[in-house]
């Protein structure tokens, strides 16, 4: 992960962070100089007008200064226009998307990310993309309010449900970029993290080549445990028994889970194909509903692999 | 004279039952007092069981169901419970009448209703942790909202009555201070915390009734599913921020603008002099609380709203820091030329200039729309709003509390402790609040229970800025408990200023004034007339 970024800011790595940086250094030492001038006349008036004892003389009846009072209205008016507009420059050119940008669809859902490319290719929470190529991002939400933040990029939208919200980017440098939901979805917000990783154009060609065909010689049982990891099935179901959102899958398989209408079942190959095509029609007791179905998301031998390692875990 | 009045509105009359049908305001604020005092320590403890979960990156002292819960309550706590009533309906209800030369407020009996209807809103509120709490933050955002299986219907009915309490304290001070002022107290002779108090009740009229009505949607929404906010029943997530905030900024103003007010008061008094551009600081309150409707959408920037209407917004937004930047610089001007004592309630104001000064400034940051869109949502926000509300609010409040103390009570708190306690407040509060910024601007979410290793450290800081906070309320605690039956006695005038509150006599008597109250000198008269020190 990208951590060369300074104290007070992240690594500025797309064409928008630069500017955005300057208005943020900008702002800061002007507001420093302000609240030291402030609080300097402030401490030296405390300690110059200090009582004296037995002062008992009564004081100025000086009670405004039209000058004064006029300067002190308009020079920080003129200094917040001066921001004001600066940072509304920057914002349309944040809103104004570049139309030879290559698109890409965000799907946001409790707790994570997922990203359908042109090509037909589907990722969870790692949204890989070429440097210096403009990026657009066509997002909604399946469920509640998320909110897509790049900090590196100095970039953030919401995701809502009832509406496609846009935002675009161009990475300036490759790497792994921090991606947080910052709006807040419930139980595992805090842990709806993605990254972003840049990439050159070429290595970005071969890995469009590498994830278009389906590669029949991985195992089973490791392509299931590769995709544990990038559908982040991880969020919400633990392998070693920790209790998450969702049951662990430790031991799961063979076993018998009890569900919230009383009834029991094996968990076999079939009901791990149930679970992950149709969630909610089988609830173990003790769990609430909120898994997502992975219909269309998953092809049949990646179903296959799942199941291999979910038996795997015995 | 005796320095201690004996019949005074806290035994007069006598009996416990005599306070729960009393229409002395001063009775009423006090209930007020009392109770925000309570759930202040309340929302405070579950800061720091927050602070506590957040030392460490994992997941260690509370599940993240828990912390969700407790977040939730801090923020619903402290706002509806104790910022919003903090100032006007405790320390505003039992000084307002006095200060204008009143025997009680204009309609005495709304005063009680609305205590009655705070205390069953609270109630109700608080009754939605017995059903397992909420988790949805004070914010209540929907379709989250609508579809949680929290009690979110309690938390969001209290909040509903307690809107009801707001309205009927704002209307009371608005009729009383049109009608009740004292014979020749002109409206430029008013002390600037009546202005502050009259700006506020106007906010209060005019914008609770919004977020009334948003609220009974919401809760129409989740009993009867009429689809409002919920996209799932056809309904708009967004316009559920436009309501919220359309009431929720204006009501920062509610809770700033009385805070303002005590401020001009104490830095007037404690330097002994003529407030400067007493005119601008009145006409500022009315301007803040006349933009504060005009800004909502500043809260939206991501939302998707128009980029129209974003660019609206931040213009706007700026205005406010005008009038703001005003009276910070007429507070300044006041100090010149003064002669200056340094008490805890002028530590208070003072301290209120740093924080507040550092709230306003990176109140900036926020409405220029390029750098809020990188900041929004995150600890930056945090960091901003606890500086204005705890750092402009809170420091005001406790600077009042502490300033009208023996007023109250008619005995002094030992003044060493006062010092030792602001200075340990001004310190914790810094440290707790100041790493908030950097972590914010680093990119770390708020409302994040587990976070990257590489914001640790300064989430230890302001871990242990927590504890000298907490360390300095506690010392405020048992100085001014204690203070109430073994503190010297005040007198009228303790810190020897004007201001009619100050002509009678420590604790007030029920009836205000002994006999009708004469207005011999303007609320800031130093260049004419100084006067005695009681104590």
């Amino acid at each position: 992960m990208k951590t060369d970024g300074t104290f007070m800011l992240p690594s500025a790595s797309s064409t928008i962070a630069g500017e955005v940086d300057s208005l943020f250094y900008f702002i800061f030492y002007t507001a420093a100089i302000l609240f030291v001038l402030v609080i300097g006349v402030m401490v030296y008036f405390v300690i110059r007008y200090k009582k004296k004892d037995n002062d008992d003389n009564l004081t100025s009846s000086v009670d405004h200064n039209n000058i004064l009072e006029i300067a002190w209205t308009l020079i920080p008016a003129i200094l917040v226009m001066v921001v004001f507009f600066w940072g509304f420059k920057i914002y349309m050119k944040m809103n104004v998307i570049p139309s030879q940008a290559m698109e890409i669809k965000v799907t946001a859902q409790k707790w994570f990310w997922s990203f359908d490319y042109p090509e037909g290719i589907n990722v969870t929470n790692e949204l890989t993309v070429p440097v210096n190529t403009p990026v657009k991002l066509l997002m909604s939400s399946q469920d509640v309010l998320h909110s897509f933040f790049v900090p590196s990029f100095r970039t953030k939208m919401d995701v809502l449900p009832n509406r496609y919200s846009m935002l675009w980017f161009e990475a300036t440098e490759t790497g792994e970029f921090d991606l947080f939901c910052t709006e807040y979805c419930g139980l595992s917000h805090s842990e709806m993290i993605g990254k972003v990783i840049v990439v050159t154009q070429e290595e970005y060609d071969l890995w469009v080549e590498k994830e278009s065909v389906i590669d029949e010689s991985i195992p089973l049982d490791v392509l299931g445990k590769d995709l544990f990891k990038k559908k982040a099935c991880y969020t919400c179901h633990s392998l070693d028994g920790t209790r998450l959102v969702g049951p662990t899958l430790k031991e799961i398989f063979g076993s018998e889970v009890r569900h919230t209408d009383g009834t029991t079942a094996i968990v076999d190959e079939n009901y791990i194909r149930e679970s992950l095509l149709e969630p909610h029609a089988k609830i173990v007791e003790g769990y609430s509903p909120v898994m997502p179905t992975f219909q269309g998301q998953l092809k049949d031998r990646e179903i296959d692999g799942l199941s291999a390692f979910i038996k795997s875990l015995k | 004279m005796s320095n201690f009045a004996e019949r005074n509105f806290l035994n007069t009359p006598a009996g416990w039952k005599s306070w729960l049908v009393t229409l002395d305001h001063k009775r009423i604020g006090l209930m007020y007092l009392y109770a925000i005092m309570t759930f202040l320590a309340v929302g405070g403890l579950i800061a720091l069981a927050i602070r506590l979960e957040l030392l460490n990156p994992g997941s260690d002292f509370v599940t993240a169901d828990i912390y969700n819960r407790l977040f939730t309550l801090h923020g619903a706590i402290m706002i509806f419970l104790f910022i919003i009533p903090s100032i006007p309906a405790a320390l505003g209800n039992i000084m307002l009448p006095v200060m204008i030369g009143a025997k009680d407020v204009a309609l005495p009996r709304l005063n009680l209703l609305s205590w009655y209807i705070f205390c069953i809103g609270a109630f109700i509120a608080l009754y939605s942790i017995l059903k397992g709490g909420v988790d949805t933050g004070w914010t209540f955002y929907t379709p989250y909202s609508s579809s949680t299986e929290t009690a979110v219907i309690a938390m969001t009915f209290g909040a509903f009555i307690l809107g009801f309490s707001s309205i009927f304290t704002g209307i009371n001070f608005i009729v009383t201070i049109h009608k009740l002022r004292m014979p020749g107290l002109t409206w430029f002779k008013l002390p600037l915390f009546v202005w502050g108090l009259y700006a506020t009740a106007i906010i209060q009229v005019l914008a609770t009734p919004v977020v009334a009505i948003t609220l009974a949607l919401l809760i129409m929404e989740r009993l009867w599913g009429v689809g409002i906010f919920d996209p799932a029943m056809g309904g708009d997530p967004v316009l559920f921020q436009h309501f919220f905030w359309f009431y929720s900024h204006p009501v920062v103003y509610v809770m700033i603008l009385p805070g303002m007010g005590i401020i001009s008061e104490v830095i007037a008094h404690f330097s002994k002099k003529r407030i400067f551009g007493y005119r601008a600081i009145a006409f500022s309150s009315l301007g803040i609380a006349f933009l504060g409707f005009l800004v909502w959408g500043h809260h939206m920037f991501t939302s998707g709203q128009s980029e129209y209407a974003a660019m609206i917004f931040s213009m706007i937004t700026f205005f406010v820091a005008i009038p703001s930047g005003i009276k910070i610089f007429n507070w300044l001007a006041t100090l010149y030329n003064g002669k200056i004592t340094l008490e805890t309630p002028m530590l208070y104001a003072l301290i209120f200039l740093f924080t507040f000064g550092i709230g306003g400034l990176t109140g900036i940051f926020l409405g220029a729309i390029a750098v809020d869109i990188h900041l929004h949502d995150t600890y930056f926000i945090v960091a901003h709003f606890h500086y204005t509300m705890m750092g402009g609010t809170v420091m005001a409040f406790l600077g009042g509390l502490h300033y009208w103390w023996p007023k109250i009570f008619g005995r002094m708190y030992n003044e060493t402790h006062g010092k030792i306690s602001a200075f340990l407040i001004f310190v914790g509060f810094n440290m707790t609040f100041i790493p908030q910024f950097f972590l914010g601007s680093q990119g770390m979410p708020r409302r994040y229970y587990m976070y990257a290793d590489r914001f640790h450290t300064l989430n230890i800081v302001s871990t242990v800025g927590s504890w000298i906070l907490a360390a300095g309320f506690f010392l405020m605690l048992y100085y001014l408990v204690r203070s109430i039956k073994h503190g010297k006695p005040a007198g009228a005038n303790p810190w020897g200023i004007h201001g009619l509150e100050w002509t009678t006599p420590s604790p007030v008597p029920p009836e205000n004034f002994l006999e009708e109250p004469k207005l011999e000198h303007g609320p800031y008269d130093y260049d004419k007339f100084m006067p005695e020190k009681t104590v």
